[in-house]
């Protein structure tokens, strides 16, 4: 076992999501609430404290009619690597409520640690971590269709997205009693991945080269994974947060919201890799 | 013991390092945190035994098959089915939010009887029993005087066994009023009859199509079946074929096209009849339809009529884009133009339909791979015609109140013009109205004169599972099962190319004392006895389902769907210019309401994917999946150019007033780049009056603010704006 445990290569599941494909449907959040017991409350028009794991921007170009163009931008949480395993919010925990998972690169959030400072909510660059200011309430009845495989979280704790981190462990569980320790790429899949009707998600290993990720992203383990696919960046590259969420665009105004340049700043130039 | 300097630094120190290696304080946190998040009131989701379904979603017109998982009797999720040959395993948020629906706090949840005033909420619980009997006995007093063609019912659609119970149940009682939810498919099944003189849905083989010329038509936007164009789309992108999109904003279809071109909106017919116009005049025009019926009336027409000049000044775009767009439409291997703005829920002015199609035939994609095809109606339900007692027999002879199939020869249901003819008095004062799958005082335009009209009909029956805005303004509630909780039928057009017909069936058993809106019907015909109770044989719609379906029965149980058949194109010689089609002669846009001096602006809905607009509102999560951009608080925001703003002195996020000849609304204001100065655009689906709390009075409705505009060859509602004004508050 110890054997086997030294060749196999650890696991870095991510995302590579394609923004000309993505249609801003919103199907992915939906999806990604429906999974994941998430609550609501009557208005969720203030989108500061209405949670969302996945939350789908829309950009704009800035230009006047007729040249204006929107490209939607879903965010998951983004699992970052940081250098090491030192992502942002894992590095200010100080309960260890969240956690790198060396094994597959997910970036955990265990609820019954989390005592609501909040510090990883600051410490991301990425508005990706919301807090439960109330508790969730669920009206009459609609109890029902909570899924077990994910708590319910309650007033005072920080939550967000887990690539569906249950849907993991089931998968796991069945390849062990099926007598494997690998999972094929479709075994495990987010359910925002699964739910996107344009197949604009796609989600996989990206240390496994036959998984799709890997060979949309290209991604450069050497330099913090930075993707070697010219269409496909990250955002706030250059935060050195080593996201494991990857975007695809043909279109370079796209690529460039994904950070901040200055005015002047070339953006081809800062972006070669 | 004396206390020294060196035993108190010795105490301070060990105690210091003690309580840093004794876990205590840890362990407390810990505890706290732990005992601080068990509230009784959180809830425990039960674990237990797992467990797929296979049914058909039907909260839109898509047909998208769906599986829901279970834990024992518990539906937790509802995913897309895989390989199912509509969605093929994909689904939209309103699919996904289907179990909010089913176990919501918006469900009717026994037969419920008005007890105060309409409308006012007061309801008292009664049995199915009585229930029936009250609709029994309603119904026989107005047929006993003789008044049974005043009886009518709107559904959503005239396919399926329910539908075909609820106009079976019409006709032998004695009523021709058998009204449907009208929609785009009215429109193209219009525009098919006149041109190919064959009686079709028009299916679009967009799979196999490289060039996609839309005029508005929201493709990934909710048009035809959205998941199933959803994946076209991102076929298209993959493959780099081409997408044009003709609309006067930039909507989420115009910005993933590959080109967008704004057009001055209701000008679309004559962009088409000018591209006709390009392709004839370059002889770009497919060789095998020169011979067709009317070609060269046709060929006149649009060289006489809609040469290029004239064309860029009607629609606003510049004639070198006309012309490159006619070519590169024309000398793609299989385009495709379709039409039928948004989600297609307005059925549109006839003379685009008619251009529009005239389009295609012109490159020879009618019933071709990758073309329009004229696609037969499902045909399994065979029926026996029910046999008609002399009431009967005279109540069906009456004319339909909409005026459909006398004033308007081609139609076959009007919904937009029942309002207003109940309204002006001109027809037979109506006795009773029975909704089922609709919708219509929210969804239908004009609520103001829907809401009269409803008010005038003393006997209105919903069958709606929800407590939606008709059902809160009728007089008795006789809830249907939610479609996870029952077996029917789902014949789905919504522009397959392949039709199908997908089986809904239980998922989990009814969560409340409702019924079967089928076991209804038969239930209140066997109440009414004579021959209206023989005109239902079956002992209840279960076994009158599998009867029907007859050996499609076990195939639809085994795999969730069907075909309609292989063969599904119905072949007619095209006719490129029907009678109908002499009002293009001169061209001018459907004309829309209000004068232009009180209202400089243009009004048009917008449709998203996050709003449902139809018989269904947004459940939580897919109204929680909105925009601050589109929707904030209890307000709605239009849509305007930074540039008209600036004219009406509007800033981005203030509220403004927003008048129109219907109605008048508080709004707030997003400028936004992409949309045409002097238009505004609201969006379809808010201002809901009714549902729950998470639904209700956000932002305003968009048809209480625009009124139907008649089309004069199709009758159907051909209105795409209505005039505006906009002040600040």
């Amino acid at each position: 076992m110890k054997e086997e445990g030294k060749h196999k290569k650890a696991k870095k599941y991510g995302m590579v999501i394609n923004l000309d494909a993505c249609t801003g449907c919103g199907a992915c959040m939906v999806a990604c609430m429906a999974e994941n017991n998430v609550p609501f409350k009557e208005d969720e028009s203030n989108k500061l404290d209405s949670i969302a794991w996945m939350r789908v921007y829309k950009l704009t170009n800035g230009k006047s009619y007729p040249e204006a163009d929107i490209c939607y931008l879903p965010r998951p949480c983004m699992h970052c690597e940081g250098d090491h395993g030192h992502s942002p919010c894992v590095s200010v925990c100080p309960a260890t409520a969240t956690d790198y998972n060396h094994d597959t690169g997910i970036v955990s959030q265990i609820y019954t640690r989390c005592f609501g400072c909040r510090y990883c909510m600051v410490a991301c660059p990425y508005h990706a971590r919301y807090f439960n200011w109330w508790d969730p309430v669920w009206p009459e009845g609609s109890t029902k269709y909570l899924s077990p495989n994910v708590s319910p979280r309650m007033r005072g704790i920080v939550e967000k997205c887990s690539f569906c981190f249950h849907r993991y462990q089931l998968a796991m569980d069945k390849a062990y009693v099926e007598g494997r320790t690998v999972l094929e790429e479709n075994e495990y899949q987010t359910s925002c991945t699964q739910a996107c009707p344009a197949g604009a998600i796609t989600f996989g290993d990206l240390n496994n080269p036959e998984h799709k990720v890997h060979q949309l992203a290209k991604p450069d383990n050497k330099h913090g994974g930075r993707p070697g696919n010219p269409n496909v960046f990250r955002l706030l590259e250059r935060l050195g947060t080593n996201p494991k969420v990857y975007y695809m665009s043909s279109r370079e105004w796209v690529r460039r919201a994904g950070d901040n340049y200055l005015g002047d700043e070339d953006f081809a130039k800062t972006h070669r890799h | 013991m004396k206390i020294g300097r060196r035993s108190f630094l010795s105490f301070v120190i060990g105690g210091a390092a003690g309580s840093a290696f004794t876990p205590l304080p840890w362990k407390l946190i810990d505890d706290s945190s732990i005992w601080s998040q068990n509230w009784p009131w959180t809830p425990v989701p039960s674990d237990g035994e797992y467990s797929q379904k296979n049914t058909v979603c039907t909260l839109c017109p898509g047909g998208c098959g769906i599986t829901v998982r279970k834990v024992d009797d518990r539906a937790v999720k509802i995913e897309g089915m895989k390989g199912h040959p509509v969605n093929a395993g994909g689904i939209c948020l309103l699919g996904l939010s289907g179990l909010q629906l089913l176990y919501g706090p918006t469900r009717v949840k026994s037969p419920l009887k008005r007890v105060g005033e309409r409308g006012e909420g007061k309801w008292e619980k009664i049995s199915w029993d009585e229930a029936i009997s009250e609709v029994a006995k309603n119904l026989a007093e107005i047929r006993s005087q003789g008044e049974s063609h005043a009886v009518g019912a709107i559904v959503n659609s005239d396919k399926g066994t329910v539908s075909n119970l609820f106009k079976r149940f019409l006709t032998a009682y004695g009523s021709p009023n058998f009204m449907t939810t009208p929609s785009i498919q009215d429109s193209y099944r219009m525009t098919i009859s006149l041109m190919q003189e064959v009686n079709a849905q028009a299916g679009f083989d967009v799979e196999n199509a490289d060039f996609i010329l839309s005029f508005g038509s929201g493709i990934i936007d909710g048009w035809g079946s959205p998941v199933r164009m959803f994946k076209a789309n991102s076929a298209w992108k993959a493959e780099g074929k081409k997408v044009v999109q003709i609309e006067s904003r930039l909507s989420n279809t115009a910005a993933k096209s590959d080109k967008w071109i704004p057009i001055n909106p209701g000008t679309e017919a004559a962009l088409a009849l000018g591209l006709a116009n390009v392709i004839i005049t370059n002889s770009l025009d497919s060789k095998k339809i020169s011979q067709s019926t009317g070609f060269e009336s046709f060929k006149k027409l649009v060289q006489n009529e809609y040469s290029t000049d004239k064309v860029s000044k009607i629609t606003g775009i510049n004639s070198t884009a006309i012309v490159s767009l006619a070519k590169n439409f024309a000398q793609a291997s299989k385009p495709l133009a379709i039409c039928g703005k948004g989600q297609g829920s307005a059925p549109g002015s006839l003379d685009e339909f008619m251009a529009v199609h005239a389009l295609n035939a012109l490159v020879g994609n009618i019933n071709e791979e990758g073309g329009v095809w004229a696609v037969s109606e499902p045909d399994y339900i065979k029926w026996s015609d029910p046999e008609l007692d002399s009431v009967a027999s005279t109540g069906v002879q009456k004319e339909r109140i909409d005026g459909a199939g006398s004033e308007y020869l081609h139609a076959t249901s009007l919904l937009n013009r029942f309002p207003e003819v109940i309204n002006s008095g001109e027809g037979y004062p109506f006795k009773a109205l029975f909704v089922s799958d609709a919708n219509p005082l929210y969804s239908m335009p004009d609520s103001k004169a829907i809401k009269a009209a409803f008010k005038s009909i003393p006997f209105v029956v919903s069958f709606s599972s929800y407590m939606d805005e008709t059902a809160s303004n009728a007089d008795l509630i006789l809830p249907n099962h939610v479609y996870l909780e029952r077996y029917e039928d789902v014949p789905t057009l919504a522009g397959l190319s392949k039709p199908i017909v997908g089986l809904a069936r239980p998922v989990v058993k009814p969560q409340f004392n409702t019924k079967h809106v089928g076991d209804v019907i038969m239930l209140m015909a066997k109440a009414l006895g004579g021959k209206i109770a023989d005109a239902f044989p079956w002992d209840n719609y279960e076994a009158c389902l599998k009867e029907t379906l007859g050996i499609k029965w076990d195939a639809l149980v085994e795999n969730g769907f069907e075909f309609n058949g292989d063969k599904c194109m119905l072949e007619g010689d095209f006719n490129f210019y029907p009678e109908a089609m002499k009002s293009l002669s001169d061209f001018s846009p459907v004309s829309i309401e209000g004068s232009a001096l009180s209202y400089p602006l243009i009004l048009m809905p917008y449709d998203s994917i996050r709003l449902a607009n139809g018989y269904i509102g947004d459940p939580p999560f897919a109204i929680k999946a909105v925009e601050d951009t589109v929707l904030k608080g209890k307000d709605a925001y239009v849509e305007v150019n930074p540039k008209t703003g600036k004219e009406l002195g509007l800033t981005q996020g203030r509220h403004a007033f927003l008048y129109t000849p219907r109605g008048k609304a508080k709004v707030k204001v997003n400028l936004y780049e992409g949309i045409m100065p002097g238009i505004v655009a609201l969006p379809r689906g808010l201002g809901h009056t009714a549902y729950d709390k998470y639904l209700a009075d956000k932002g305003c409705n968009f048809n209480e603010l625009i009124g139907s505009v008649e089309d004069q060859v199709s009758g159907l509602d051909a209105a795409w704006g209505i005039r505006a004004r906009l002040t600040k508050v």
